[in-house]
């Protein structure tokens, strides 16, 4: 079982692309049709460099770009058939655009344990910066691990 | 597109309000590929039954991006200063998903006036998914 020996344990870095393609396939995904998302001219008029990413998709480009997204489950020796998703945050500072690369580095800050160690809440954190080294966010996922209880 | 200035909510004001079509399979394989969150918990049947679940289920974040989009269609994407969610309630297949967004309380900074919205995303039946907020600038 995870305890507080992880908190501090930091994570290789990833470096993700924002590419305009697989954003299209996001927005088509979830029935985006807000034109800044999607039209140049739209999130020009908006004051964007290029389009924009939705509020979310700091998290899918982590993922994606990952050499294994579930690497920090395997460090950690967490069977991913046992982990939920319990609380996500995202601070934005400044915007994330179609063409920009960002880095991701994530660290554990938090390991709490609940319902007596049923579960464990696993708190990663990542600073998330641009090719230009400007700090554009900050994402916080909360995992739930639900333990195997041995009587 | 609107400047976020000329947004003057009052506290209780619904802001954002927007209804999603019925989850589907085809919806979460496509969102596995569009997300890179490949758990296969969220398309594949034989390994949610082995983990203990009657059937796949949504990713959070799915849900947490529909709830975004509620939220964009009403706010600037670059007015949101901060994008937070509890994920209360697993949402199941067929989940009819309705996001809303109050002013919760209105922030007066040093360098910009900003708001607080309460979020909720709730299924057909009331249960709520997600609750949340979002800070945004007025």
């Amino acid at each position: 079982m995870v305890d507080q020996s992880a908190v501090g344990r930091q994570f290789p870095p990833v470096v993700a692309q924002v590419e305009p393609g697989r954003l299209r396939y996001f927005c088509n995904t979830l029935g985006e049709s807000n034109p800044v998302y999607r039209d140049a001219g739209a999130a020009q008029a908006a004051g964007y460099a290029a389009l924009p990413v939705p509020p979310t998709y700091l998290f899918c480009l982590e993922m994606m770009d990952a050499p294994d997204p579930f690497a920090f489950l395997t460090a950690l020796d967490i069977d991913l058939a046992r982990v939920l998703h319990g609380e996500q945050r995202f601070t934005y500072h400044a915007p994330v655009v179609v063409g920009d690369t960002l880095t991701f580095k994530p660290r554990i800050t938090g390991v709490t344990d609940k319902k007596g160690g049923a579960m464990t809440l696993i708190v990663v954190e990542a600073e998330v910066t641009n090719q230009h080294g400007v700090h554009v966010a900050d994402t916080a996922r909360t995992i739930v691990v639900r333990n195997v209880v041995t009587s | 597109m609107s400047a976020a200035a000329e947004i003057h909510p009052a506290v209780g004001a619904r802001l954002v309000y927007k209804q999603f079509p019925p989850i589907t399979r085809h919806t979460l394989a496509l969102y596995c590929g569009a997300s890179g969150d490949h758990n296969p918990m969220h398309v594949d049947l034989d390994f949610a039954r082995a983990a203990g679940f009657p059937d796949v289920f949504a990713h959070g974040m799915l849900v947490m991006a529909y709830l975004g989009q509620a939220l964009t269609d009403a706010v600037p994407p670059a007015a949101i200063r901060a994008f937070s969610v509890r994920f209360a309630a697993i949402t199941g297949l067929g989940a009819e998903l309705t996001c809303e967004g109050h002013v919760a309380e209105l922030i007066a900074g040093k360098d910009e006036r900003r708001a607080r919205l309460a979020l909720t995303t709730t299924d057909q039946n009331g249960e709520v998914k997600l609750a949340g907020d979002a800070i945004i600038v007025l």
